[in-house]
């Protein structure tokens, strides 16, 4: 959801640009990361904890925690949260990419 | 290996200031800068600042980010800028690793000054990592530079200023801020910024935690408890707050990964956020002509980010031979510009955990 109206910042409507998540088209605009918009689209797991899987969002969105790292365009482990969107991005999540064998 | 007399790392308040001195005094810098743009985190603050004019009291940081970048324009033949790019090695022989799109190369400088700023903590509590709890700064991120909502009803953990600032600015992008959590007695923040939130009525539950986040593949609900004067939970005390988010505004930790790296000396001080490098008068580490300043150095303000940033350009410019035309005024001005921002009852944990760390104040 995108803030409605504002007493200091404006937003004026940007181009749209279109992704896929998860095979899913999506709508973005420009200037978005590409965390902002999945958060737009009402889209909140961005990765899973390795061990139990458990779902997790982004925490910190400039690019410290790794919460949201995702494969974009083939490349693992992009932050999506620095990371501009791009029309026809294809965008990932890395849930059943990484498995811990244990003991 | 491209070869600079200065490097700063990051682009935020203190690296931008540290930069137009070191440029004045006609050194040849290269700012790196891990987001894609100059500005740091004042590039999201929509709030007035305090201090004084020097330190652009009455700004907007978001206003006060253009001015710092305007500031360099004059400079462009002796400046270099990249964005997009990570430092992510720091040698001992004054090498930087760096990291950018899907380029990997190296800088080799005179001096090198740190900025890197700083991260926020978090929380430990039941299913604190439930999509939908986010740091403050990231909701103050997703808000005020994309425009996106954080969510409809919203819970804020910590009263201190950014707590206070981020819930606010919640209220004027239109969320719901359902209360503000705060573990201690007391409001952390400055209290005009606490009474307009209670003037919006926002109830600031003091003496209280959350207990654990109740939701399945996202946060739905928090449970909050109320503390003892020992910090232990009050037996039937806890109610369930309905939220489908819940911000964490509990305090910064300074990003120290690369002085860590160059085996720099470092000190843990609590009162200011963590490990910190050990620094002389002149914000120079252990290590000859590398210098830190800003969050990186203990957690303040972004006013001290700045004034403390040019004190590095100034000392940088002068150990590579080339001393600022103004030297001796600026000096005596930056110490004194820091020295008022640190006075008084809110620069008291300051100035205890910079004693601490065996500073002169």
């Amino acid at each position: 959801m995108r803030i409605g109206g504002h007493p200091i910042l404006s937003f004026e409507k940007k181009k749209e640009l279109h992704f896929t998540f998860n095979g899913r088209d999506l709508i973005g605009y420009e200037g978005d990361t590409i965390a902002a918009a999945l958060h737009d689209n009402g889209i909140m797991h961005y990765s899973s904890s390795i061990l139990h899987k458990r779902p997790r969002g982004f925490y910190c969105a400039i690019g410290n925690c790794g919460s949201c790292n995702m494969t974009v365009d083939g490349i693992l482990n992009v932050k999506t949260c620095m990371t501009p969107l791009q029309d026809g991005m294809i965008v990932e999540s890395e849930a059943d990419e990484v498995t811990i064998h244990e003991e | 290996m491209r070869n600079r007399d200065l490097i700063i790392v990051g682009g935020g308040p203190a690296g931008l200031s540290a930069a137009r001195v070191a440029l004045e005094a006609g050194l040849s810098v290269t700012i790196i800068e891990r987001a894609n743009r100059l500005g740091g985190q004042l590039i999201k603050q929509t709030h007035k600042f305090f201090g004084s004019k020097e330190e652009y009291a009455k700004t907007r940081g978001i206003d006060i980010a253009t001015i710092l970048i305007h500031d360099l324009d004059e400079f462009s033949d002796q400046l270099e800028v990249l964005n997009e790019a990570t430092v992510v090695g720091m040698y001992k022989d004054y090498v930087l690793t760096v990291y950018q799109g899907h380029d990997y190369f190296k800088y080799k400088a005179k001096a090198i000054i740190i900025a890197t700023g700083a991260s926020e903590k978090v929380l430990a509590f039941e299913n604190n990592d439930l999509p939908g709890i986010y740091g403050a700064g990231a909701v103050q991120t997703l808000m005020n530079l994309y425009g996106v909502l954080p969510g409809q009803t919203v819970v804020m953990v910590g009263s201190g200023n950014i707590g206070l600032i981020v819930s606010y600015q919640m209220i004027q992008a239109g969320v719901k801020v359902k209360a503000l959590l705060e573990a201690s007695s007391h409001i952390g923040g400055y209290l005009v910024h606490a009474s307009k939130l209670v003037r919006l009525g926002v109830p600031i539950l003091t003496k209280t935690t959350v207990k654990r986040a109740i939701g399945t593949n996202k946060i739905q609900q928090i449970e909050t408890v109320q503390l003892d004067e020992n910090w232990n939970y009050i037996a039937g005390t806890e109610t369930v707050i309905d939220c489908d988010a819940l911000c964490i505004s509990v305090g910064l930790t300074p990003l120290h990964q690369l002085l860590s790296m160059a085996d720099i000396e470092m000190i843990y001080i609590n009162e200011l956020g963590g490990l910190i490098p050990k620094k002389n008068e002149h914000y120079e580490t252990s290590m000859p002509r590398v210098y830190a300043c800003g969050d990186v150095t203990g957690i303040e303000e972004a006013s001290s980010a700045m004034v403390e940033g040019k004190i590095a350009g100034l000392m940088a410019s002068r150990d590579l031979g080339r001393s600022h035309p103004n030297f001796e005024t600026l000096e005596q001005e930056f110490k004194d510009q820091l020295q008022n921002l640190r006075q008084g009852p809110c620069g008291e944990k300051i100035r205890s955990g910079l004693t601490r760390a065996g500073e002169q104040l």
